[in-house]
Order: structure tokens, then C-alpha cells, then sequence
């Protein structure tokens, strides 16, 4: 039997990026505010020294700072007519997990979605007219807008000290920034990284062909930065370690290096780590949230009630802990009817690798991992798609991230994967070779989503959950047309060669491409299409919102933490202002 | 600086212990700690990683150390450029890999039921990397010795090498209860993470795979690099327990 624990004001489920945010606003409110954490406590000078956090092996190879799932993992199929397995040892994406989440091991490359993207289903009708959505896709609003979301954008850019250039500033565009982007009511906190030559490069060769580049923004300081916390930051200093590594140099911003220090010394807050929320119980008439059950590292099992729940694990874990608490309506895509598990979408990340003359060294580990330069002018409805038969887009970058050597495999088309001709390949062109990426939206689809599996089980005894995901004619569709303009962007690089390596058909859940899952708990206008309302907080539930990725009705053509963490402050806002002074829903259904 | 990395290389020999543990990947109920009111930093605390000392195989018979030796160095060959696979201790790395948390698999989801399942649905075998090294291995020499009079694949010349390995990489070599695909590509991946991982992990003996490339290793800051457009970097490698120049003669 779990032991009851005495109540708290509010419960933290998870102590990422959203767990860090929910709970320093929360605690800010007066609140006596509990975070249960899975994982261990990690911080800068005992987890991320530079005495060893740069260990490829390590930490990218043997996943030091990932998610186990011998713990728990999820079963993967590419579609509902065939048997999921289980996800064994990870690829695709790389769930964090312990005190800062995925967050301590991100590139910190962030961007804001597009006004395009909370209203696309609205706009996109509007200009290719309601045919131009295909019976399949599941386009939604997203119940807030842009505008509605600037101010939350700004206020997580302030914290996390972002470098980086404004495009648009209150309307008018500025240079050197994103032209297509949203208007921004306040300029990016701190200037943008130096540039190095093979970002320098795809910069001309964007210029050369029409396009706007501008330079990537950064969750890597440019600068020292105080944030308005009172937290510093130090200046990044180009190790070429940021993704799948923690930071050692307090110069990427996490939970640990822009708010815990604060948070933690709060008295009216709490953390306990190695403790794994398994369900969120309700009460007899389903509508309020009492207590979790949780188990801790010795096994025991405890029930701790609160007032109010935050659910802000991975957004895999945000959906599994609904699924297997029992909390809403389970999606089912041959009615389409249920709204738990529905629009689950990823990132479609295709490639153009760029083989340079010998006399272009590029020094690729003299790296950061937002250090790049960006081309927006194919991503959302920034172009026209009239006859092209695909929605969105996404950006095109080039980075600089590392030159980390059991990663950095660039050899030109044709060479073999091993022996001595790959050897001299690899030599060869190590010094002087870089990519192209895409960053592709994914669009809902009805036959894309998360579930319970049948067969397999955690080490906690639950189901895992079963993901059912490819992609479809829409990403094909959009990968062949941004291909060709990567193609154009490379060939004016004026390389030796260029390799092309696109996704698909079929999505393979072994090779790494972003760990951008989006979707399975999104927010909505209303509750026959959406799981949480525009608040996230839960349509059924109104004392637990759920926050996160989870929350996206699609996925863009960006990153997804910048619009992760201004959500996640959206919702805080309106727990703090109108929640707490009158708890029930926000929103009537 | 120099003095920096001495400090660092006596704090990780001190870690050993705690790097042990953590790299075994399972839970660990004394991590589990209620945190209020402070920031918790216990000095001496970190997570640091646990180097292989000595250059005793602790997992590989003498016939599997034969045909790894051979394998990796075809699949990554001494040549102008560089060391093989086999100079620069990939094999050492292997073992020690295959004897540690790598090779029990123990951050993986390793229960039943068991299915082929689709390319795209990933590594379905229940055996663990230790098992599968152990089970290709003989089966792999049991076939070379049926086809070529008693021959283990050691003994095969380069070329005759190289045509296993390609019809291993292609699936086309049909073993007896192993995957040969499988295992292939587990191998190139351990090969490629020995010639090119930190050198305190057995293999890249000598930075060699590091050198070859230009590739400066655990420096972390290149602060006075990112300035400098297409120049070619000059400073030697370190790993990350220093480098050879800066152990003290005793």
C-alpha cells in the first residue's frame, strides 16, 4: 500500500525546462509547491564539469545523460496494420532525463513559430481555399495567437539570455534578421554568435540566390548575460559540445544555469529526484485531480495530494501519464473520434552535405550548437504553395556545431562505409566538409498518433505507450520541393560535390534525426478536438493543466523549445491571475 | 594550464569509484534526495568517467581476440594516412566495452516477447552485445572453417576478408542462429567509436585517430578561434586526461 503523504498547494510532475518555469512562477504566487523529478540531481559542477563533459563516447554513444529504456521506453510501428515493437535502446530521439530534462542536452537553437502557425487551418483556408487541406489532415487552430503569445515568447528569450538578431522589431523590419518573422516587441536580449567561415559561406550563396539569411538564434551566449532573475551566464566559447552534452561553461541556457539557482533556495519549494509519478488519481467523479502515486528509488510506493497538478514530463511521458491514468478520451482513428493521443507529430530533418576546395578550412569543431546561418523564405506560408500539393515547409540552416570525429562522418556520394577508401575519404574531407539541413514541419495526420500497446510493459508495470507514425504525402511532398531549393543553396556554395540524403519514405526510428516529438495532448478551441484548452489546462480536468510540447495541434518548421517555454509562461500567467483567484475551468466548454 | 590538466587527471582517478557506479546504468537509491532550500554541491561529487587501465583483454578468448583484431583493421586499415584499427587499440576498446554496461546492455529494453519486426522499427535481438560478439564470432568461424578446410577468418587473406565482411554487410552471409547483418553494423559502429573516442577508453591509442583528422580533442575553448577564417588549427590534441607530453618523468 502507498504511503499518504501530507498535501501540497501544487505538484510538479517533471523538473525540466516547463517543471523549472511552472514552479518559480508558482512558488512566486506563495504557493507551497512539491516537484517530483524521475531522474537524478544534475547540475553545472558536479554533472557538466569540462574536466570530462566533453566524452563523445560518453554521452552521445552510450546515452549517459538519456533516458533508459530499460526504465521505460514506448513500441514503434509505421502503421496501425502492422505489430509495434518496442523502442529497445534509443535513435530517432533522445528523451533527458534527471533535473533539467532534455533541456541541459539541446543545441539551443530557438525560434518562434510563425502567426501562420496558431491560426494555420484559418489562414491556410482563407488563401488556397478549405480543398487545400487534404481529408486526412487534421489541421487545428491552436486557440491562441501569436500576438497573444509575443509577450511570453519575450519573457522566455529575457531568461534564457538569447543571441540573435531581430527581424522584426514592433512592426518594422529590421536587417540582418528574420524578414518573415512575427513581429517582436522587444529586441533579442543579446547580440548574435560570431560567425565562422562555413556559415559565412552558405550566408553568401543565400544572398546569391534571392534568399534572406540571418543568423540562427541562440541559446548560447554571445556575451556574459544576467538574466532578470539575477542568474549569469558566461560567454559560449565555441567547444563544439552542446548537443547530447551538457554545458560546462554556464554558457547554454538550462533550468540549472537560468533559474534553479533562484528557484531552489526558495522555503516554499521542494524537489525530491528518483521519484517516478506513475498515475495522477482523481476523484469519484473524474473531474479533479487528488493526489499522484509515486514511486521512489527503493521501490516504495507513496500518494502525495495537491490542489492543483502540473504535468510537465517529456511530452511522451505527458501523454503516457494521461493514458495509463485514465484521464480523458483515448484518440481512435478509424471513428476519429477521442482527442488523447491525437496529432502526434515529429520533425522532418533531410540533409544536403557540402564538400568544399582543400583551401576552405573550416575548423568544424571550433563549434556551437546554434551557431548557424538561416534561410526562412520556404518555410510556413512565407511562400506561395498554390499547385505545389503540400502544406508548410521549414527552415533551411547551415551550422557549425562540431566536429565531434565518431559523428562527423561526411564523405562524398559513393564512398564505401568502411576500409581504406573510406578511410581516405573521411581525411580527406574532415577538415573541409559541412551540411545543409532542413528543419521540416510535420502535419497532423488521421493515421498518426499515440496509444497504449497491448503487449509490452515498463518496469513499473505500466503499458507502454505505442506509437503509430510515418510520413506522409504531405512531408514526401515537401521534402522533394525544399531538396531542390537546398540543392540550389549548396550548388552556389560552389562545392567540389554535394550529397543529398533525403528522409523516408518511411520513417526509421534508428537513425537520430531531432527530438522534437510534438502533439497526443493538444490544446484546442474545444474539447471534442483538443485534450487541454487554450490555457492547457485539461478540458476535463481543471485542476491539472499539461504542459510541453504536447500541447502543439502540428509541429512547424522550427525548433520547439522557444515556443515550448512561451507556453509554458502563457499558462503560468493565467494560473497565477485568474486560476488561483478562482479555480475551476478557464474556459467553458 | 598545464597545471589545470594534471589537477583534472588526479580528480578522475580519485572518481573511479563513482563512475562505476553511475556507469552501470541502473537506479541508485543514493541519488534519490529531497532537495529544500539550497542548491545542493557536494564537492568531490562529480560524475566522472572511469578510464580502462591496463591492456589485458577482460572479455575476449584468445580465438575471439584473433578475429577481432583482423576485422576491425580491415574495417578501418593501416595505411600513409594513419594506424589501423588494431595499432590504435580499437580491440582493446571493444573488450572493455563488451565487459561493461555496453555489453550486458543494461540501459536497453531487453524483455519479450521477441519479434524480427521492419528496418525501421530497430535492434529486435534478444541477445546483448557481449552475447552477440560470442555468437557471431563462432558462427563466423564455424563457417569459415565448413567452406575453407579448417581456416578461421584470421587466417583468411585480406581480400578473402573483405568479402565476408561485404556479404555480412549486405545480409548476404546466412549464419547459423546470429544475425550477421546485425552484428556487422554493431561492429563498424564499435570500430568507428575505438578509433575515434578519448583515448582513456583504450582505443585511439595515441590520439592517432584524432591526429589524422586535426582534431584538437577536449580543448573546450576555441575563444581566440572563431575569429580566424579558414586557418588551419595548430595546437596538438588532448584528451581528457591530458596528453602524454604533460605526464611528469619519474
Amino acid at each position: 500500500m502507498a504511503s499518504k503523504l501530507p498535501a501540497v498547494d501544487a505538484l510538479m510532475i517533471g523538473f525540466g525546462w516547463t517543471g523549472a518555469i511552472i514552479c518559480q512562477e508558482l512558488t512566486d504566487a506563495g504557493l507551497n509547491v512539491l516537484a517530483l523529478e524521475r531522474g537524478n540531481w544534475r547540475d553545472t559542477p558536479t554533472d557538466f564539469s569540462p574536466a570530462f563533459i566533453q566524452d563523445e563516447l560518453r554521452y552521445r554513444y552510450r546515452d549517459h545523460l538519456f533516458q533508459e529504456p530499460a526504465r521505460v521506453t514506448l513500441t514503434f510501428r509505421n502503421n496501425s496494420t502492422e505489430t509495434a515493437l518496442p523502442m529497445r535502446e534509443l535513435g530517432s530521439f533522445l528523451p533527458g532525463t534527471g533535473v533539467g530534462g532534455s533541456g541541459i542536452h539541446w543545441n539551443g537553437q530557438v525560434f518562434r513559430f510563425l502567426p501562420y502557425d496558431f491560426q494555420i487551418k484559418t489562414q491556410t483556408t482563407a488563401r488556397y481555399g478549405a480543398q487545400a487541406i487534404p481529408a486526412d489532415m487534421p489541421l487545428q487552430d491552436w486557440a491562441v495567437t501569436y500576438e497573444e503569445l509575443e509577450p511570453y515568447y519575450s519573457t522566455f528569450e529575457y531568461i534564457a539570455g538569447i543571441s540573435g538578431q531581430a527581424g522584426n522589431l514592433n512592426g518594422q523590419k529590421t536587417a540582418g534578421g528574420n524578414p518573415f518573422e512575427g513581429p517582436r516587441s522587444k529586441p533579442y536580449p543579446n547580440p548574435p554568435m560570431k560567425q565562422v567561415l562555413g556559415t559565412k559561406l552558405f550566408g553568401k550563396a543565400a544572398e546569391a540566390v534571392g534568399a534572406h539569411p540571418f543568423p540562427c538564434p541562440s541559446a548560447n551566449m554571445s556575451r556574459a548575460y544576467t538574466n532578470p532573475l539575477g542568474v549569469q551566464l558566461g560567454p559560449c566559447t565555441y567547444c563544439g559540445f552542446c548537443e547530447k552534452y551538457a554545458c560546462g561553461n554556464y554558457s547554454k541556457a538550462c533550468a540549472q544555469t537560468t533559474i534553479l539557482p533562484v528557484l531552489m533556495r526558495k522555503p516554499n519549494f521542494t524537489l525530491k529526484t528518483q521519484s517516478e509519478v506513475t498515475r495522477i488519481n482523481l476523484d469519484s467523479t473524474g473531474k479533479r485531480a487528488v493526489s499522484v502515486t509515486y514511486v521512489d528509488a527503493q521501490g516504495e510506493e507513496y500518494e502525495q495530494p495537491a490542489e492543483l497538478i502540473v504535468l510537465g514530463a517529456y511530452i511522451l511521458h505527458n501523454v503516457h501519464m494521461l493514458l495509463t491514468s485514465g484521464i480523458g478520451t483515448p484518440y481512435d482513428p478509424s471513428t476519429g473520434k477521442g482527442t488523447l493521443g491525437k496529432n502526434y507529430a515529429y520533425q522532418l530533418t533531410p540533409g544536403v552535405d557540402v564538400f568544399l576546395p582543400e583551401d576552405k578550412i573550416l575548423n568544424p569543431f571550433v563549434g556551437a550548437g546554434a551557431l548557424g546561418m538561416i534561410v526562412d523564405d520556404w518555410n510556413g506560408d512565407n511562400f506561395d504553395h498554390t499547385g505545389l500539393g503540400f502544406l508548410h515547409g521549414g527552415y533551411i540552416g547551415a551550422y557549425i556545431t562540431n566536429g565531434r570525429p565518431i559523428e562527423s562522418e561526411l564523405v562524398p556520394e559513393g564512398t564505401p562505409k568502411w576500409g581504406a577508401k573510406w578511410k581516405q575519404a573521411l581525411v580527406k574531407n574532415y577538415l573541409h566538409a559541412m551540411s545543409l539541413g532542413l528543419m521540416g514541419a510535420v502535419m497532423p495526420n488521421r493515421d498518426n498518433y499515440l496509444d497504449l500497446d497491448p503487449t509490452y510493459s515498463d518496469a513499473y508495470g505500466r503499458k507502454l505507450m505505442r506509437m503509430t507514425f510515418d510520413f506522409r504525402q504531405n512531408e514526401l511532398k515537401m521534402q522533394d520541393f525544399e531538396m531542390g531549393k537546398m540543392a540550389q543553396l549548396a550548388q552556389a556554395m560552389k562545392p567540389t560535390s554535394i550529397k543529398q540524403t533525403k528522409r523516408g519514405p518511411h520513417y526509421d526510428i534508428v537513425p537520430y534525426q531531432s527530438t522534437h516529438n510534438t502533439g497526443g495532448a493538444i490544446m484546442g478551441a474545444n474539447p471534442s478536438d483538443s485534450v487541454v484548452n487554450r490555457y492547457l489546462q485539461h478540458w476535463d480536468v481543471s485542476n491539472l493543466f499539461v504542459v510541453g510540447a504536447s500541447a502543439f495541434p502540428h509541429n512547424s518548421g522550427y525548433n520547439p523549445t522557444d515556443t515550448v517555454g512561451a507556453l509554458t509562461y502563457w499558462a503560468a500567467d493565467a494560473i497565477r491571475k485568474q486560476y488561483l483567484k478562482s479555480p475551476g475551468p478557464l474556459v467553458q466548454a | 594550464m598545464p597545471h589545470d590538466r594534471l589537477g583534472r587527471r588526479r580528480f578522475l582517478t580519485a572518481g573511479v569509484a563513482a563512475g562505476a557506479a553511475a556507469a552501470t546504468g541502473a537506479v541508485d537509491p543514493a541519488q534519490a534526495r529531497t532537495y529544500h532550500g539550497e542548491v545542493p554541491w557536494l564537492p568531490h561529487a562529480a560524475d566522472a568517467p572511469r578510464p580502462v587501465r591496463g591492456d589485458t583483454y577482460l572479455f575476449f578468448t584468445a580465438e575471439e581476440a584473433a578475429f577481432i583484431e583482423t576485422a576491425t583493421e580491415r574495417l578501418i586499415p593501416k595505411d600513409d594516412l594513419g594506424p589501423g584499427a588494431r595499432d590504435a587499440g580499437v580491440p582493446l576498446f571493444i573488450d572493455h566495452q563488451l565487459d561493461g554496461a555496453f555489453g550486458r546492455a543494461a540501459r536497453w529494453y531487453m524483455q519479450g516477447p521477441w519479434a524480427k519486426g521492419t528496418p525501421t522499427q530497430g535492434f529486435q535481438s534478444r541477445m546483448n552485445p557481449a552475447e552477440l560478439y560470442r555468437a557471431a564470432i563462432k558462427a563466423i568461424d564455424a563457417h569459415v572453417k565448413a567452406a575453407r578446410g579448417g581456416k578461421t577468418f584470421a587466417a583468411l587473406t585480406a581480400d578473402e576478408q573483405d568479402k565476408l565482411l561485404t556479404d555480412m554487410e549486405s545480409g548476404k552471409l546466412d549464419l547459423q542462429g546470429v544475425d550477421a547483418k546485425t552484428f556487422f553494423t554493431v561492429l563498424l559502429q564499435n570500430t568507428k567509436e575505438g578509433m575515434f573516442a578519448d583515448p582513456m577508453y583504450g582505443g585511439n591509442k595515441d590520439m592517432a585517430g584524432w591526429k589524422m583528422l586535426g582534431f584538437p580533442g577536449a580543448r573546450y575553448d576555441y575563444t581566440d578561434w572563431v575569429g580566424k577564417q579558414g586557418v588551419r588549427y595548430t595546437l596538438p590534441p588532448v584528451g581528457i586526461m591530458g596528453r602524454p607530453a604533460w605526464t611528469p618523468k619519474s
